[in-house]
């Protein structure tokens, strides 16, 4: 509760929170709003925004409901983000967990592996996957979580080798516990408030990963996602901006909700750190 | 007049603190040539008092009411500038840890230096001298290499030597020493003490002496003050108030010190419960091509035994592997050479698996309350996990938990807590707890009063004795403190650099030390000729 009240505390960290319930409202409600296939052909293309009462955010260049591919494209983009972050950050907290704990040579080994992910710039990496494994919504969400993990096992494993000599954890080694009982249930709880809080980060930009993808039509062209539709209106940029900026601006909206939510819980786990 | 005269002094803390204020209408006078101990327990505004003298009260903490009038003249009305002219010229101080007073990247000379090149116009040539000449007058050894080398090339007492240098360059009327000795060692403790009230003679200088250490207070205070929750309670005449205390805090302050003369030795039988045989341990640094390769025998062919029922203490100071044989007895290191055998099994032949299984003959209690419980699990979790790991059921591991709090001196209501929730005392009675949940054959608890307030630390060492007595515990008690073991220990050993270099009953090491690393020991014990007038823990605090 007190945690709340903390959170509840920052103006921007409220705006965050709002704007990133509206966007999982929208996401829930798409079904209901635009009960029909967003891919499908509803009018005739390129109508702009409010110039037809039917689609008030206007159509694509193939007709579609710009409105309805951003209401499903919600569902999309949030799904990919939580999925990503959820693969990255369990990647993550393993390996970073095993290589603070145990130091040495497990350390040594996991390190390079990390670094290895760490010197390759993840959105080639990220390419490459989806050009060998094919570019269903899958695969590639499964992709944005392998090329994306690097940076919270290091942290993971930094807060590890901080809590590992304290001596709370050298109490359980003297009462008897197994490794794996005083990684996961003793230390590991001490160690995820930085890494949630990160979290949020990665699922930032694990959407940016995507809507990037899509852009360049190498992700599932058989979702609506907002990348797809940046990625359609880039052929009439000049004159019916609209199409590509309107997912744009749900991109940049989503992504710094995101990003405030996370900064608002860092600032309210970590009250000391925001007074000075 | 006198030379310092704090006059109804009122600071204040910020909103939503535990106590609206940090000093109530504290009155002190401090005269030239004189020693005034402040003493208290955390929390008790002693540093906050020395803060404000020097003008630098934290943020947010503003003085409300009241003077502090230093010749003649209000430090708390001053402008910055001109209270500026006076701190290191006028006003020296001198902090607890010089490791972190001292700035790492800058050597001991220039850093002394630097006050000569603040307050006066002195010549680069002139400041080296004045620089030798106060580094010999602090006696460090060989003050040309000191000056020239940086803070971490030198010992804890040498830099706290060079911290009192720094703080005496520009001869003050009035100097302040906050702690001083706290992080040093005893015999080095003795020897700054020793350093302090000689400077103190020859210059004339007022200090002001900030410590919780009566035995401190004994061997060098001329006046005594001494301050609780942010107010005075008794001031007074070194003599008399070490001597015919009147305050009941005061009272139960004296009471709390362990007097230096062990109590009746307790009858043992003869049978041996651990035996440790040439125990090594070494520690080695490897270099890259045998470059500053470095060995440190922290334990080296150590042979010691603990009858059944009685209180083996270690006594050593840092560095003298005392904690390093604890962590192998529990095996949380891995002596490489040695046997120790508990109830003749030989803890060293188990393998991982075994030694898990095994784990309750031999238990640990550990130094720091605040970093030897996990803060994310309620105390009574953490009591109850030893038996659990151990295929305890549940309900009765909690129940056991429940009947340790009691005995242990805490309210069984505190179970569903969170370590936070308790005070230092309160914490190390929970590290108990979770030892003794174990049933252990031998309680190893190493420094475990020594992060407490002296009058906690009483009533600690009171519940270790009662439960020595009431469950014929077997104990290693490591300490640093020579007082403490004389009050828990049936047998001691005394270790320097790795090695025993004495070892027998209490009483007969007391009474004749035979080592002279144990008489130098015994000679740098605070307050040895102060006899604490009220019987140890006879009088406790409200």
């Amino acid at each position: 509760m007190a945690l709340l009240q903390r959170y509840l505390r920052s103006p921007a960290a409220v705006i965050g929170l709002v704007l990133l319930l509206l966007v999982i409202a929208m996401a829930i409600s798409a079904p209901w709003v635009f009960p029909r296939d967003p891919l499908s052909l509803a009018g005739r293309p390129l109508q702009w925004p409010g110039a037809n009462p039917n689609f008030w955010l206007g159509t694509d260049n193939t007709g579609r409901n710009i409105a309805a591919q951003i209401f499903h494209g919600a569902r999309v983009s949030l799904l990919i983000g939580l999925v990503a972050t959820a693969i990255s950050i369990g990647i993550g907290i393993v390996v970073g967990a095993l290589a603070g704990f145990y130091g040495g040579w497990v350390d040594d080994v996991l390190m390079r592996i990390t670094e290895a992910f760490q010197t390759l710039p993840n959105f080639i990496l990220l390419l490459v996957l989806v050009a060998v494994f094919g570019s269903d919504i899958q695969t590639v969400t499964i992709a944005i979580g392998l090329v994306s993990w690097p940076p919270s096992a290091r942290l993971t494993r930094a807060e590890f080798m901080s809590l590992r000599s304290r001596e709370f954890v050298q109490a359980c080694r003297v009462l008897g516990m197994r490794d794996a009982r005083i990684i996961f249930r003793e230390i590991l709880p001490n160690a995820l408030p930085p890494v949630i809080v990160y979290a949020s980060v990665i699922m930032a930009v694990a959407i940016l990963l995507e809507s990037s993808l899509a852009f360049l039509n190498l992700s599932d062209p058989n979702v609506p996602s907002w990348g797809n539709l940046i990625g359609a209106g880039r052929g009439v940029l000049r004159v019916q901006w609209y199409v590509s900026a309107i997912p744009g601006v749900a991109i940049l909206l989503t992504v710094l909700a995101v990003s405030l939510v996370g900064q608002g819980l860092n600032d309210a786990l970590n009250p000391r750190l925001k007074s000075r | 007049m006198s030379l310092l005269s704090i006059e109804g002094l009122t600071v204040a803390l910020p909103k939503g603190g535990d106590r609206p204020h940090a000093l109530r209408d504290v009155t002190l006078e401090l005269n030239e040539n004189e020693i005034l101990c402040v003493v208290g327990e955390s929390g008790s505004g002693k540093s906050m008092t020395a803060s404000a003298v020097m003008g630098l009260l934290p943020e947010g903490v503003l003085a409300e009411s009241g003077r502090i009038l230093f010749e003649g003249r209000d430090l708390l009305v001053l402008p910055e500038p001109e209270l500026r002219k006076l701190r290191g010229a006028r006003l020296g101080m001198v902090f607890q840890e010089p490791m972190t007073a001292l700035n790492p990247l800058r050597t001991i000379g220039s850093q002394i230096a630097e006050m000569f090149r603040v307050h006066t116009q002195l010549s680069a040539h002139e400041r080296d001298a004045r620089v030798l000449a106060l580094l010999e007058q602090v006696r460090i050894p060989d003050p040309a290499a000191a000056a020239k080398a940086f803070p971490h090339e030198l010992s804890g007492g040498q830099r706290q030597r060079a911290m009192i240098a720094m703080a005496l360059a520009l001869e003050p009327k009035l100097l302040i020493c906050d702690e001083p000795t706290t992080a040093l060692d005893v015999t080095t403790q003795a020897q700054i003490l020793e350093l302090i009230r000689d400077l103190q003679r020859r210059t004339g200088t007022a200090v002001l002496f900030i410590t919780h250490d009566f035995g401190v207070v004994a061997d060098i205070a001329d006046r005594v003050a001494v301050m609780r929750h942010g107010e005075v309670v008794e001031q007074g005449p070194a003599a008399e108030v070490l001597n015919h205390p009147r305050h009941p805090y005061t009272r139960a302050l004296v009471a709390a010190v362990p007097p230096l003369t062990p109590p009746a030795a307790q009858p043992l039988g003869g049978e041996t419960v651990l035996r440790i045989e040439h125990l090594t341990k070494t520690y080695r640094k490897a270099g890259l091509f045998g470059r500053n390769r470095r060995v440190t025998h922290a334990v080296r062919d150590v042979t010691l035994s603990l009858p059944r029922g009685g209180t083996l203490g270690i006594v050593g100071e840092s560095g003298s592997g005392k904690s390093t044989l604890a962590r192998c007895l529990v095996r949380l290191l891995d002596p490489e050479a040695g046997s120790i055998h508990i109830d003749g099994q030989d803890r060293l032949a188990l393998t991982k698996t075994e030694l898990r299984r095994d784990a309750r003959r031999i238990q640990m209690v550990f130094q720091d309350p605040y970093a030897s419980l996990n803060p994310r699990r309620k105390v009574g979790e953490l009591v109850a996990q030893g038996p659990m790991v151990h295929g305890t059921p549940r309900a009765e591991a909690m129940a056991q938990a429940r009947e340790l709090f009691e005995l242990v001196g805490l309210d069984p209501r505190g179970l569903d807590r969170f370590p936070h929730e308790f005070s230092g005392g309160q914490r190390q009675r929970i590290g108990l707890a979770r030892a003794l949940a174990m049933k252990p054959e031998v309680l190893v608890a190493d420094e475990p009063v020594s992060a407490l307030d002296v009058s906690v630390q009483a009533q600690v060492l009171k519940l270790l004795a009662e439960l020595r007595t009431r469950l014929g515990l077997s104990m290693v008690f490591i300490t640093h403190d020579l007082r403490v073991a004389a009050q828990l220990c049936d047998r001691i050993a005394v270790m320097r650099q790795g090695e025993v270099v004495e070892e027998g009953a209490t009483a007969e090491i007391f009474a004749n030390p035979r080592h002279e690393y144990t008489r130098a020991l015994f000679a740098a014990v605070p307050g040895q000729g102060w006899t604490p007038p009220v019987a140890f823990g006879a009088e406790e605090m409200a």
